[in-house]
């Protein structure tokens, strides 16, 4: 049901992942994840080491953060987020590269985890690992099924349907070991005995990779999956692979599934074996104007600018530069933002790329409601989010908006409507919290 | 480097836009008028380009001195109303008359209602029932298709199969016997036959509706709907009694069945948004033009019952929604 | 029977003065029994309010204020902003009641980063709404506190009181015009616009900026910004101005409209509106006299 085909662009698609020397200065925001701020643990002036913890997440959702460089601590102050909106973040001055105690570096490929279920979970929460995916919702929480519930399968997410963006590709073919390691931790922690991995079929090399290598892993098998934008959206992902729909408002353990990204399991499986905590990440740098679209691993906090550097320099044409994908990533105000847990990507778009096209009068085509995901008709949910229509709009399920963009990348007439839908969104969650108290 | 553009996700859009759709279902209409010259000659030419010039004439005035709003004119959606408008009259209709329904298929059927996708009934087809209750005779007087003809209003006239049927019909005369008097099917597919300007060649509007398809300008809803109840619609009453009525295979190739189907019922302001309400909204329209064509007044139903679907589309977007993901839980 | 009263006319004027009959019963029937009993004081003070239906009483509609005012018995608490304390009193007069007064208050847009002092560092396109770029961005003049200039608040009025000023790209109130119905105050996303004391002939000094960050964050984006010097707090005689993160605030109940104020702020972010033009020496002479 719906879905776009968005132009692929996977500029970087042969670039290997390359390693980003940490920067001078880097500027760790104390809200990466989803759910409450981490809280400091270090003062101004404070020596850190790499991979030492540096804020604690001490509400039930909410996830540490480490400091992903050694150096002096050289003030917590409000640092400009991708929004533009300043936020609190840990200033580190880099000093050296001196990793904390603990964190094993390079020792081989550990296949087998000997620790139990709730060992497991609380390294992956010690460690800060949150979805790579994006959406950043911390791991250890997914990882304890609420009670009445039960997970059938695990899901592994690496469809990497945003055009452009190829980190997760990269990191199927050269971290694939981890990778699958990572998943039977997963699946140990679930108490689950069925895998699935996700990808996208225009990533051949990726599917024969997993395949060739899960063979003496029981219960994790690699599907292909049809290539449309949103493929590797949560829900669409799980009724690709298994025909089930999870029902509106409802999270996947409902019906038996929980989905975590390819990052994801190389991250738990650095966590569980190697101890060390979730400080770099791989982002695909890319556009059709950078030189040297990459792949680069990157310290969280590192600027912005830096990796467009690495790839060649900003270009002059530059109209745009997004964080995240084309389709769901957010557009920068500044380049000195920092690199946070969720950063999958850094595009670049020229001057003439970076425009929508001219609004025009609604023709009712249709096309927006052909293309949705979720079924909604979102020619109707804008209207209706634009006079505050709200009790309608939840009628006609405006919740169950995943934001993923189909509808105006759809739209003959650029009309704005997710910018509408996202309006009567904000406000219909407010009706709905006021609502129940 | 210039000032960074901030925007909403999401950063792609689209190569369509609204003009580019609406140019392609033009050219969609290109073998269908190209085959309406060769069996109407001049005369086809003559009515298609005023039909268009004062179509987008009209809406011009209107949005300039009126409406005092945006242009749209170059959108090209008045041109189509135009073509559309003057593939549902014959011919050798006087041009003054022809003029007449473009104002009221612009004026009456498209900017009263605020223009462009705002309006709910189809604009040509307005403008064409407008014609056939004013100018009756003018409007059911058709030219008999002649190879290259350049006469602009001497031309023989006939009537059009579905007239032919209809009268002998109801005299009580066996269908076999009149469809003998009639061209064979080969010739009502290519258009060989009596009939308005760009209605006539099945063959070709099929070839323009294929066009659509593949380009995504049109989905496969409607028009299958639409073609399909109505074979299925007088297919039942052809099995029932063939000697007094037309096989399904002679309803589908007469008359504006084929032009209503691909291109009038399919127009996006005027239809249902879902793909069910499509369905819902071809099946509707299939019937009416069947129950028409079989037990009305007129020979011909296709304008009246997309007119009168046009006006349930509020209802129908109301009550067929899309299926909503997570609607029905399947546990496989 | 003649050509005119035959049979067919005498009967179809027969069944139609049955079927009229009937009809006229069933309705009155149901009329009674329907019948709807409305004290009649809600019509008449519907009558004297302003029919706009803003919404300013905090009520849906005139009607509503109407109904809550008859069922309550009373006038506190009500108040009809754009009708003011002359329909209040002509309300309280029909129906035989005491009206209280109500300061008179206008509408303020407390912003001044127009596009020339607050220039736009990034492009913003989509739709042209400020709920939305509230939560996309920090705006194009980068200011996380300042006018988004989507107008937002100019549509939320209903008395075409305001206006967007196309070389600013703020809003603007027409005094004249605007009733204080709070539409725009409650439509804002970053409560820039405030209600305020109308004052005397419409006089009224307040702080134009809401910016929180610290002095030199805030003029980074913006040269009309408050810094948070202190300075006015120092000036002010009647403890009028409030000083709390980083910005000060103006108490419109404690200001005595005296003026010392606009001249000692460094960045003029402090507005006086409607005041005759400042004499080149003046402040002291004519400060009591204001006072």
């Amino acid at each position: 049901m719906g879905g776009v085909h968005p132009p692929e662009n996977k500029f970087a698609e042969k670039a290997s992942i390359e390693v980003l020397p940490p920067p001078k200065t880097v500027f760790i925001p104390l809200s990466q994840h989803l759910g409450v701020p981490a809280v400091p643990v270090v003062e101004k002036g404070d020596e850190v080491k790499t991979g030492q913890l540096i804020a604690k997440g001490e509400a039930f959702i909410s996830a540490n953060i480490h400091a992903s460089v050694s150096g002096k601590v050289v003030k917590i102050d409000l640092v400009t987020d991708s929004s533009g909106y300043r936020k609190k973040a840990i200033v580190i001055q880099v000093e050296g590269d001196e990793w904390a105690d603990g964190i094993d570096l390079d020792i081989p490929l550990v296949k087998e985890c000997q620790l139990g279920r709730e060992q497991i979970v609380q390294k992956i929460n010690e460690n800060g690992i949150v979805g790579l995916g994006g959406a950043t919702f911390p791991s250890h929480v997914k990882m304890m099924v609420p009670t009445g519930k039960k997970a059938e399968y695990l899901i592994i997410n690496g469809v990497e349907c945003e055009p452009c963006l190829t980190a997760d590709h990269r990191l199927m073919l050269e971290k694939g070991e981890e990778i699958l390691a990572g998943i039977s931790i997963q699946m140990k922690a679930l108490e689950v005995d069925k895998a699935i991995v996700g990808i996208e079929a225009n990533k051949p090399d990726a599917v024969e990779h997993l395949k060739n290598l899960a063979g003496p892993y029981p219960g994790i098998s690699v599907e292909a999956l049809e290539v449309k934008y949103p493929q590797g959206a949560e829900k669409q992902l799980i009724k690709s692979l298994l025909g089930r729909e999870v029902p509106s408002g409802k999270l996947p353990i409902e019906v038996g599934c929980v989905v975590h990204n390819v990052g994801t399991s190389f991250a738990v499986y650095e966590a569980v074996q190697k101890n060390k905590p979730l400080i770099e990440r791989v982002v695909t740098v890319t556009g059709s104007s950078l030189k040297k679209p990459v792949n680069l691993w990157v310290r969280i906090g590192t600027p912005v600018i830096d990796l467009i550097e690495a790839a060649g320099g900003l270009p002059e044409d530059t109209g745009k530069v997004i964080n995240g994908g084309p389709m769901m990533g957010k557009a920068l105000n500044d380049l000195n933002v920092p690199v946070t847990k969720g950063t999958s990507g850094i595009l670049v778009l020229t001057d003439e790329q970076a425009h929508r096209p001219p609004e025009q009068h609604c023709i009712r085509c249709g096309r927006c409601v052909t293309v949705c995901p979720m079924g909604l008709e979102p020619y109707l949910l804008a209207i209706l989010s634009d006079k505050k229509r709200l009790e309608e709009c939840e009628q006609e399920r405006l919740m169950d908006c995943m934001e993923c963009g189909s509808c105006l990348y759809i739209c003959p007439s650029g009309r704005p409507l997710l910018d509408q839908m996202r309006v009567g969104k904000t406000r219909l969650g407010k009706l709905i919290r006021e609502r129940s108290g | 480097m210039g000032k960074l553009t901030v925007s909403g996700s999401p950063h792609f859009h689209t190569e369509e836009s609204v003009s580019k759709i609406m140019y392609g279902v033009i050219f969609s209409l290109i073998p269908a008028m190209l085959v309406s010259f060769y069996f109407f000659g001049l005369a086809a030419i003559v009515v298609t380009l005023t039909a268009v010039v004062s179509c987008m004439a009209f809406e011009y005035l209107i949005q300039k001195y009126l409406i005092r709003g945006p242009l749209t004119i170059f959108y090209g959606s008045a041109i189509i109303t135009g073509v559309l408008l003057a593939f549902n009259v014959p011919a050798n209709l006087p041009l003054g008359i022809l003029v007449i329904g473009s104002a009221v298929a612009i004026g009456m059927g498209k900017m009263t209602f605020g223009g462009l996708g705002k309006n709910p009934f189809n604009p040509a087809l307005v403008g064409r029932v407008f014609l056939m209750i004013s100018f009756p005779v003018q409007m059911t007087t058709y030219p008999r298709p002649t190879a290259f003809s350049t006469q602009l209003t001497d031309a023989v006239t006939g009537p059009t199969p579905l007239t032919v049927i209809k009268d002998g019909l109801s005299r009580g005369e066996k269908f076999a016997d009149l469809l003998a008097q009639l061209p064979d099917y080969s010739n009502l597919l290519l258009g060989n036959i009596g009939g308005s300007v760009g209605e006539v060649s099945a063959i070709a509007l099929l070839l323009g509706g294929l066009y659509m398809l593949i380009r995504k300008i049109i989905s496969w809803h409607i028009p299958m709907a639409y073609l399909g109840s109505a074979a299925v619609f007088s297919g039942i009453f052809w099995l029932i009694s063939p000697e007094t009525y037309p096989d399904p295979v002679f309803h589908l190739l007469t008359g504006g069945l084929m032009l209503g189907a691909l291109y009038m019922a399919t127009d996006y302001s005027t239809s249902p948004m879902a793909p069910r309400g499509m369905i819902v909204f071809g099946v509707g329209c299939g019937l009416l033009t069947m129950i028409i064509r079989l037990f009305g007044a007129y020979p011909e139903g296709v304008a009246f019952s997309i007119l009168i679907m046009n006006a349930f589309v509020p209802l129908i977007n109301k009550g067929f929604k899309p299926k909503r993901f997570g609607e029905e839980i399947k546990n496989g | 029977m003649n050509e005119f009263f035959n049979e067919t006319t005498l009967l179809s004027v027969a069944s139609l003065v049955a079927i009229g009959s009937v009809a006229a019963v069933v309705l009155y029937v149901v009329a009674q029994k329907f019948k709807v009993i409305e004290d009649p004081r809600i019509d008449q003070v519907e009558d004297l309010l302003p029919g706009a239906n803003c919404g300013g009483c905090g009520l849906a509609g005139c009607r509503a204020l109407a109904e809550a005012i008859v069922r309550e018995e009373r006038l506190e608490g009500f108040y009809c902003p754009p009708g003011g304390n002359q329909v209040m009193q002509e309300i309280a007069e029909a129906l035989g009641w005491e009206a209280g007064e109500q300061t008179p208050m206008i509408a303020v847009v407390r912003c001044s980063g127009s596009r020339e002092l607050s220039p736009p560092k990034v492009n913003y396109e989509g739709a042209m709404t400020c709920a939305f770029a509230h939560n996309l961005f920090t705006g194009e003049g980068g200011c996380p506190y300042g006018c988004l200039g989507c107008g937002d608040c100019m549509r939320a009025c209903q008395f075409d009181a305001m206006y967007m000023d196309r070389q600013t790209g703020l809003p603007v109130i027409l005094d004249d015009k605007c009733v204080a119905c709070e539409a725009c105050v409650k439509e804002c996303p970053r409560d820039i616009i405030e209600m305020r004391k109308k004052g005397k002939k419409d006089r009224r000094i307040f702080v134009s900026c809401i910016n929180m960050e610290k002095g030199g964050v805030a003029r980074r984006n913006c040269k009309v910004a408050c810094i948070g010097c202190g300075k006015c707090v120092k000036e002010c005689r009647f403890d009028a101005i409030v000083f709390e993160n980083n910005l000060a605030y103006i108490d419109f109940a404690k200001c005595t409209l005296c003026r010392k104020c606009p001249p000692v702020c460094p960045t003029n972010a402090i507005h006086e509106l409607n005041f005759p033009p400042r004499k080149p020496k003046a402040g002291k002479e004519d400060a009591p006299a204001q006072a």
